[in-house]
């Protein structure tokens, strides 16, 4: 798996993260869009709605979460500080490791951030 | 050697590669296609349509200077603001980022030239016609006069729009090809044409934006093309996609508009934050801090910038649950977009800073960007944007962003590299004032727009009234304009006249420490004398002796022996040398293509289908005759010594050779495409209680079941023989290919001819309602992705019988098997839209 017990890093695991973030956008956009095209007018309740944008939420923090501990263990755990600019198989696999670190945490955040709204918005106006 | 050898042996290389890089002689000059030459035509271009795109801002601007103007008509306003937006978008930001980066990259990666220069040549030339077209058009009072986002009903009505939103639509979905032919470019020269021992670690910054931006271009402009497709099957045809009447819907277009348009914004401006990524560590002396940290933020707003399309649409009554998702993501942008900022302050800190004219450009730019970024901040609160909507506190906003994230720093980066390009300095003198005139102009210009939008003033009315509080605003801007553009004319002068009294820089005359400044100032036609093996980010400053080992050409590819151009592929992570690849010389082909191409589009603006269609034939012949001549080229020999005992292969095919590359990409870019006329589909089925329609007999429309499962079962046909021929020809049976290419052939003809039997026997008549055009629109794109599979299928074909195509020799059948595969998903997705999604509706 792109996320899980990859030995070697490379531009696929460093674009994971984003990609979770953005399937999890296009999921919750989508499961909206038509719950609300589709059920009748402004006022149709949302609550199934939202139950389902936290059964897509807690799944795609969760792939971060793995993401990131391969991440990290791409990165060599921090043993070796930045900047990773040695033309080295380790750097280059550290370097790797620690920018898809980054983008887990960036993706973490920005998937809390655009499921939010269904925590206080209830219905389709 | 002794040294008298020695030097005669360097003198015949440099001969040699003189000999084979030279700039043609006379009117030949145009048929150049070597990015150095093509990238300095790019950039000129783009930077005179600036200029023109500016002329129009200043009609503006003098218009609304006071109230009750009527220096201009209301007509003429509305084509001026038309075209002022679409022209500083379409044919200034992302043509100048594209130019500058086929200008810079091979530079940066010490590589001889990219590696499709005839394609970056077609893409220029394409270009240059769409943009002289769509910006000519105002000479004949035609010009596009609905904004830059033409939004329907307006704009599909010939009626009220006349043929400038004929000229916007296919003006520039013809400049999108050329905005795709260079995403493929920059994709594949990031990726493979890195100097020996370049990894992924120690490449430049700029190569980063440019692979994301490249990869966002795939993402962002097909969305933009299927929508073309769809608004001028309206216009020219009547299909209804975005007339409510006839169960279309007019926010679908912008939304297919947005998703190009939003992405759009970062497209243009990470490229130009790219070059501060440059120009930052040269004048703060070290290497930039956080260098994985701009990864991350180039990558992130890469995928964020996609999910903040809507924030564009907060008042067209979408629900409040969906406004909420695209203004958290709008939120959650400021993250990457502000460590960007936070990485360049504090290399500034930690470095010993000297003052120059690019470090003021820079920091100029970094104020009025978060000034920027801070009032995006805002109106990605709905409620907010409610309010600000359309007035010009939003036009004010978006200047501060992309003048301050795109404009600044470009000129940060023309006055850095225009001793690399042009051989000679721009005056810090002259430069010192250019900044403050366009610095002051422009906050003087667009600050006090904030509050004329804040006190009600919409964009886009040609005149107002006076004493409702807007009248001095307006005058105040209007100032700032001039002012403005009197630092941008100044600079043009500086860049055109005054440095013809300046002599030569110094070699890297700011002392930085990257590539591109490796050579000596002006630098020969060939580029680099030979390829070094590189170790570090900053290789200039760490191997002090590299430039004479370059110069002596004691690297890679010193030579060229048999007189053709050459250039290495490395590996994508490590950059390990696996190929000598020969790139095409100069040809008049691109220019004879885009010509024809361009004629194509233009002659169906007017309306010439029968001219168009015979033109289009010829276009297609040339581009298969320029295939022909310049790719795929069998060489003399397996391999070539590259110096230091490395030999390497001058032929590769398949997923090695960088053909496969370009086709993976570009088809990549196909598939957006498709998925948005998809998306178009199912957003039919969301707003039609019914779906799909009834038709006058009460049944439901649709193409039935028959003949959609005959176009499926050929077309899976075409494609497994596809397969089979690929396998027959890696077994030496030429045979076996030709028969499974012919097999291939018919199976595709005939699945393609089923696809259309589907609607048409089942009645549907596309310009009665939104669902039988979407339909047709979705079967027509598969079978025309079928007919150009039997193009490519009967080119490869003709190869084998030529001799060109064989089992050693099979970059052809490669790319063609590559292609039928994103075909034969295109066409099970379409016929399982079209004929199963019914049943489930």
């Amino acid at each position: 798996m792109l996320i899980h017990n990859r030995r070697h890093a490379n531009l696929w695991t460093l674009l994971a993260p984003p990609a979770i973030w953005a399937v999890h956008f296009l999921l919750c956009y989508v499961a909206a869009a038509i719950a609300c095209a589709k059920g009748g007018g402004p006022w149709v309740d949302l609550t199934s709605l939202r139950w389902v944008i936290l059964g897509i939420t807690l799944p795609a923090l969760g792939l971060i979460l793995v993401a990131g501990r391969q991440a990290r263990r791409h990165w060599g755990f921090g043993t070796d500080d930045p900047p990773h600019d040695q033309a080295t198989d380790e750097d280059r696999q550290h370097f790797l490791g620690y920018a898809t670190l980054l983008l887990c945490a960036l993706s973490f955040v920005s998937v809390i951030f655009v499921a939010m709204p269904a925590i206080t918005i209830a219905d389709c106006r | 050697m002794p040294p008298e050898a020695d030097a005669a042996r360097r003198r015949a290389q440099e001969e040699r590669l003189e000999r084979t890089w030279e700039t043609p002689p006379g009117w030949r000059y145009w048929s150049a296609v070597n990015n150095t030459e093509v990238g300095l035509w790019y950039t000129a271009t783009s930077f005179l349509f600036f200029l023109l795109a500016g002329a129009l801002a200043l009609l503006v601007r003098a218009q609304l200077a006071v109230p009750d103007n009527d220096l201009i008509s209301a007509s003429l306003y509305n084509q001026a603001f038309t075209l002022h937006g679409t022209a500083m978008m379409f044919l200034f930001a992302v043509p100048i980022f594209e130019a500058v980066a086929i200008l810079l990259l091979p530079t940066m990666l010490a590589a001889r030239d990219l590696p499709f220069p005839r394609l970056s040549a077609y893409g220029y030339w394409c270009f240059l016609i769409g943009g002289v077209f769509v910006m000519g058009s105002i000479l004949f009072n035609s010009a596009p006069d609905a904004g830059w986002f033409m939004y329907p009903p307006l704009t599909t009505d010939p009626k009220l729009t006349g043929i400038g939103a004929d000229i916007w639509l296919l003006g520039l979905s013809f400049i999108e090809v050329a905005s795709i032919a260079a995403a493929v470019e920059l994709i594949v020269g990031v990726l493979k044409c890195r100097p020996p021992g370049m990894r992924i670690n120690t490449m430049p910054l700029y190569c980063w934006y440019v692979l994301i931006v490249g990869g966002m271009i795939l993402f962002a402009f097909p969305p933009l093309i299927a929508g073309d497709i769809l608004f001028e099957l309206e216009r020219l045809a009547g299909w209804p996609f975005f007339d409510a009447s006839r169960g279309g819907d007019p926010v679908l277009w912008q939304h297919l508009f947005w998703i190009f348009g939003h992405p759009e914004v970062y497209i243009v401006f990470l490229p130009s934050i790219a070059l501060l990524a440059m120009i930052v560590p040269t004048f703060a002396k070290r290497p930039i801090i956080g260098y994985s940290w701009i990864v991350l933020a180039a990558v992130g707003t890469g995928f964020l910038s996609f999910g903040l399309w809507v924030h564009h649409m907060f008042t067209t009554g979408l629900p409040a649950i969906s406004l909420g998702f695209f203004s958290a993501a709008s939120e959650a942008v400021a993250i990457p977009t502000g460590v960007q900022i936070f990485v360049f302050v504090a290399t500034m800190l930690a470095g010993r800073m000297t003052r120059s004219t690019p470090m003021l450009f820079a920091a100029g730019a970094l104020a009025i960007f978060v000034f920027g970024g801070l009032t995006g901040v805002m109106v990605a609160i709905a409620p907010f944007d409610w309010q600000a909507h359309d007035s010009y506190f939003v036009v004010a906003h978006l200047h501060y962003v992309l003048i301050g994230g795109m404009v600044l720093p470009l000129f940060a980066g023309a006055y850095y590299y225009y001793p690399l390009v042009m051989a000679r300095k721009l005056s810090d003198r002259i430069g010192r004032w250019v900044f403050w005139l366009m610095f002051l102009g422009f906050n003087i210009a667009f600050l006090p727009m904030h509050f004329t939008g804040l006190r009600g003033m919409p964009r886009r009315v040609f005149t107002y009234p006076g004493g409702i509080g807007w009248d001095w605003l307006n005058l105040v801007s209007t100032l700032g304009a001039v002012v403005f553009a009197a630092g941008v004319l100044l600079f043009t002068w500086d860049a055109v006249w005054g440095i013809r009294r300046r002599a030569d820089s110094p070699r890297n005359p700011w002392g930085a420490g990257t590539l591109e400044w490796l050579n000596p100032i002006p630098g020969p036609d060939y580029g680099v004398r030979s390829v070094p093996a590189i170790a570090s980010r900053y290789p200039l400053w760490d191997d002090p002796e590299l430039p004479r080992r370059v110069d002596e050409g004691r690297e890679f590819l010193p030579d060229a022996e048999e007189g053709k151009r050459e250039t290495l592929v490395t590996s994508v992570l490590d950059a390990r040398p696996i190929q000598c690849l020969r790139v095409p010389g100069n040809s008049f082909m691109p220019m004879a293509a885009a010509v024809l191409t361009g004629a194509v589009f233009i002659l169906t603006t007017f309306h010439l289908y029968w001219t168009g269609l015979a033109v289009g034939v010829a276009a297609i012949l040339s581009i298969l005759v320029w295939l022909w001549r310049g790719t795929a080229m069998v060489p003399e020999k397996r391999e070539k010594d590259i110096g230091h005992g490395v030999r390497l292969p001058l032929y590769a095919s398949g997923i090695q050779s960088v053909g496969w590359w370009a086709m993976f990409i570009t088809m990549t870019g196909d598939m957006t495409a498709f998925a948005s006329l998809v998306f178009s589909y199912f957003y039919f089925w969301t707003i039609h209680p019914v779906f799909p329609p009834l038709d006058a007999a009460g049944m439901k429309m649709g193409p039935g079941l028959l003949w959609p499962g005959v176009a499926l079962l050929a077309a899976l046909g075409a494609w497994g023989a596809m397969l089979w021929a690929r396998a027959r020809n890696g077994a030496g049976r030429a045979g076996g290919l030709r028969l499974g290419l012919l097999a291939a052939t018919l199976l595709a003809l005939a699945s393609g001819g089923a696809m259309l039997m589907g609607p048409w026997a089942g009645g549907l008549d596309p310009t009665t309602h939104a669902y039988p055009a979407a339909v047709w629109v979705l079967l027509g794109w598969a079978a025309l992705h079928l007919a150009v599979g039997v193009i490519m299928t009967l080119y490869a074909l003709a190869r084998s019988l030529a001799g060109k195509l064989t089992r050693d020799h099979d970059i052809d059948i490669h790319n063609v098997v590559l292609y039928w595969h994103f075909a034969a998903i295109t066409a099970v997705v379409t016929l399982a839209t079209v004929a199963l999604f019914p049943l489930l509706a």
